[in-house]
């Protein structure tokens, strides 16, 4: 609780309000280019069925959509291109690097691979495995929707920078 | 045990089906073309594992029509090239590149192996008249390797982006040869028109 | 920014989306292009739904019709020939996973095939049967997820999901066999990674007869339904000479009448000790690639079947010492086991000189792998044929004068899959 008292305490319950809806409803974008792609679809089909999470909606859409999930390997030729669908989305935004090509190039250290898509882009929560079973991917679903929660994300903690800065200016 | 004995997943397997019909083609081809044709290795005399033939870059686009339409080898397997640098037979002749076509006999799916070498920025033209196919498989290997077809209609990069530099597969590019581009690749309205 | 100001003269719709200021339409009565500016340049890619991966297709379109295209492809690109001249022969095995990643079992075979064809192996014969066992469930995997998608693309979602139903229980077979569900190395250069569990044939059979029932099944909610018809018959046909032009294999090829099956014309492993058909189409259109991979479905589950029944068990890795990996209890107890391992895992065994294309019917089409070698550990070229770039490639002149939306029936129909197209 900050020194101004009342009207800050509720700010917060408020935003946790808004965070817990947040977190229980994503609607995420598939990023899939290679062999992460088909366990993504595993996951949203019917064994594993990410809609039990609060993912269900996909969106192919980047202004319809507010997690992206890589799912694959991104080269040097796509990254501009998932730059350009990042800054798309609209504001609050999360990502899942999902297998190994995604969070840090994996067995492919070569010319024409980025070596992780956090080169590009901010990366809330990294999945292992090379593709990695449903299973992973529905834990970092959950554990990105903990962080959202508790308002630990890079977009949050954007959010919040801006708004110091609006409050206070830039020092 | 050698490379060379004929058990069903060696060389041998195909050589003893096929080896009477592979020596009757590559001796006719030997007698019409003459000194076009450099070499014939052989299956079991050599180490490879289908007849393969080298021919004069003048004249491969003469031979591979005739395979295509007297021979009936009219199916493309594959077209690709490799990289001899740092090979000592090639070194001595000055060759760069070789050129390796897969053909196939649709029929009795008998299979042919022709090589042309090429020196370093030597041009060839473009087999696109013989099998239409062969289009993406030369931009590829212009992408990769750096060898230029003449007469191609449209010889872009393909697999690299349109800025890279270089030539990839080529034995001094290194393996970690970053490129970075900041914006994606633009396409271009002209070659829709 | 202010002293732009729109012109009074010209309509206020131009004005105000700063059209150009010389713009008329002149509309030709004679001719069938009633509105000749109205051409649209239409950019479908890379990360289209419809696309399957990152392919970029664009397209000039009058109307609806596509006039002109041209395919970009590249994005994936993971320089596995590359890695292919970089890496022994030995650790490159888990490379041609990431090939055709929908079917990696057929990948994994065709190159242990490849260097054990350099090598002069000969694999015994349980290790055999089971490796035309994985193909074949690969196959049947690959064809449920091709005709899965391809009916999601054209609105039939429920369809998809009886696939992958089907193809998630194959999963739980091939963890059985390697652990891994997607990407598995089952194989290695000699033999294969862990002999398959006891009482898996069995597992397999019953896996068989389900996948007979859900096919039929998924048949009759499809095959015949007049939605799909209307959506696939007569819908960008390559017929067979278009497709003899542009090196088609596999289904692709056997939809438009071109009789080729290299199972069947160059049987390796045990191929010609089974019974099985080669479905072939006439026409070529989107409705009989899509059946042709229905029958080959069924033809798939036949040849499991009979492998199934022939697999006796016996010794999985060739006798041959150079490629054999030490086993686990005399590298941990003994010197000489020690050594061997880390001579083994860091340098590689040697391939002697040569070269060799060995080719095996995989689920796209005929997956080649053109090895030379200078005699080193490492090979001096790895040139991966992969079917779905000459498919692809093929994908321009078979859109060309049809609608926009069959674009997506087109392309889901020949899949192309972008590891295998971009390596």
């Amino acid at each position: 609780m900050a020194k101004d008292g009342e009207l800050d305490f509720i700010t917060t319950r408020f935003e946790d309000a808004i965070n817990f809806a947040r977190k229980n409803s994503l609607f995420p974008l598939p990023f899939g280019t290679s062999c992460c792609g088909i366990e993504l679809m595993s996951t949203l089909a019917s064994g594993y069925d990410m809609a039990r999470f609060g993912a269900e909606v996909v969106r192919f859409s980047p202004r319809q959509s507010d997690l992206l999930i890589v799912a694959g390997i991104v080269n040097l030729k796509m990254a501009p291109v998932l730059r350009n669908i990042y800054d798309q989305m609209a504001d609050p935004k999360w990502v899942i690097s999902m297998g190994a090509c995604a969070s840090s190039g994996g067995i492919f250290n070569v010319y024409s691979v980025t070596q992780g898509i956090d080169t590009v882009i901010p990366v809330d929560v990294y999945v292992p495995g090379c593709p990695p079973a449903p299973e992973g991917l529905l834990n970092a679903l959950l554990r990105l929707e903990d962080r959202i929660a508790k308002g630990e994300t890079h977009s949050q903690r954007r959010e919040r920078a801006r708004k110091e800065i609006q409050k206070e200016g830039v020092k | 045990m050698d490379i060379r004995t004929p058990v069903p997943t060696i060389y041998g397997h195909f050589h003893e089906k096929y080896g009477p019909t592979w020596a009757e083609h590559t001796n006719a081809l030997k007698e019409s073309f003459g000194d076009a044709i450099e070499a014939i290795l052989m299956p079991v005399e050599s180490p490879v594992d289908m007849p393969t033939i080298f021919v004069k870059k003048d004249k491969a686009h003469e031979l591979l029509s005739e395979l295509k339409n007297k021979y009936s080898y009219s199916f493309l397997t594959d077209m690709t090239a490799t990289d001899e640098l740092e090979d000592e037979e090639s070194e001595k002749e000055g060759i760069r590149f070789h050129l390796v076509f897969h053909l196939m006999n649709i029929e009795s799916k008998i299979r042919i192996r022709i090589k042309i070498k090429l020196k370093d920025a030597e041009k060839i033209p473009t087999f696109i008249e013989i099998w239409p196919g062969t289009n993406w498989a030369e931009r590829e290997i212009f992408d990769m390797f750096g060898v230029h077809f003449e007469g191609h209609p449209d010889l872009r990069r393909i697999l690299m982006d349109m800025r890279w530099e270089g030539h990839p597969l080529r034995k001094d590019y290194p393996l970690r040869g970053y490129q970075i581009f900041l914006t994606p690749e633009p396409l271009d309205p002209e070659l829709l028109k | 920014m202010s002293d732009t100001k729109f012109k009074n003269d010209v309509p206020l719709d131009i004005a105000r989306w700063g059209f150009p200021g010389k713009f008329d339409v002149t509309v030709k009565q004679d001719s069938d292009d009633l509105f000749e500016d109205s051409k649209m340049l239409v950019n479908i890619g890379p990360t289209h739904p419809a696309m399957h991966g990152a392919f970029r297709c664009m397209a000039k379109l009058n109307g609806e019709t596509i006039e002109k295209s041209y395919c970009e492809f590249g994005y994936t690109h993971r320089a596995k020939e590359k890695l292919g001249e970089n890496r022994t022969f030995h650790q490159f095995v888990v490379y041609t996973d990431r090939l055709n990643y929908c079917s990696s079992l057929i990948n994994n075979v065709t190159y242990a095939m490849a260097v054990e064809r350099m090598m002069g192996i000969q694999v015994p014969d349980r290790a055999v049967w089971i490796r035309m066992m994985c193909a074949e469930i690969a196959r049947v995997i690959d064809h449920l997820i091709c005709v899965g998608i391809n009916a999601v693309d054209l609105g039939a979602f429920s369809y998809f999901l009886y696939g992958y139903n089907q193809r998630e229980r194959a999963y739980t077979l091939i963890e059985k066999l390697c652990g891994a569900r997607l990407t598995t190395s089952y194989t290695r250069i000699g033999g294969l990674m862990s002999d398959a569990p006891e009482g898996w044939e069995k597992e397999v059979k019953d896996w068989v007869k389900e996948t007979r029932a859900v096919i039929a099944e998924m048949d009759k909610l499809l095959t015949e339904n007049r939605i799909w018809l209307n959506r696939t018959k007569e819908v960008a046909v390559f017929n067979k000479e278009q497709c003899l032009q542009y090196s088609f294999t596999g289904p692709n090829a056997r939809a438009a009448g071109v009789n080729i099956d290299l199972r069947r014309d160059q049987p390796s492993m045990f191929y010609d000790k089974v019974e099985f058909d080669v479905p072939i189409a006439q026409v070529g259109d989107v409705f009989d690639r899509y059946y042709v991979r229905v029958e080959e479905i069924k033809q798939s589950l036949n040849i499991i079947n009979q492998c199934a029944d022939r697999l006796k068990p016996g010794a999985i890795w060739a006798e041959d010492k150079r490629t054999r990996i030490p086993e686990k209890d005399a590298v941990y107890n003994t010197m000489e086991g020690l050594i061997h391992h880390f001579k083994f895992f860091m340098n590689g065994f040697d391939v002697p000189k040569g070269e060799a294309y060995t080719s095996f019917e995989a689920a796209n089409g005929e997956l080649g792998f053109y090895i030379v070698s200078k005699g080193g550990p490492k090979a001096h070229r790895m040139r991966i044929r992969g079917p779905s770039f000459w498919h692809y490639q093929g994908l321009d002149p078979m859109i060309k004068g049809e609608y926009i939306g069959d674009l997506v029936a087109a392309l889901g129909s020949i899949n192309v899959i972008a590891g295998e197209l971009d390596r």
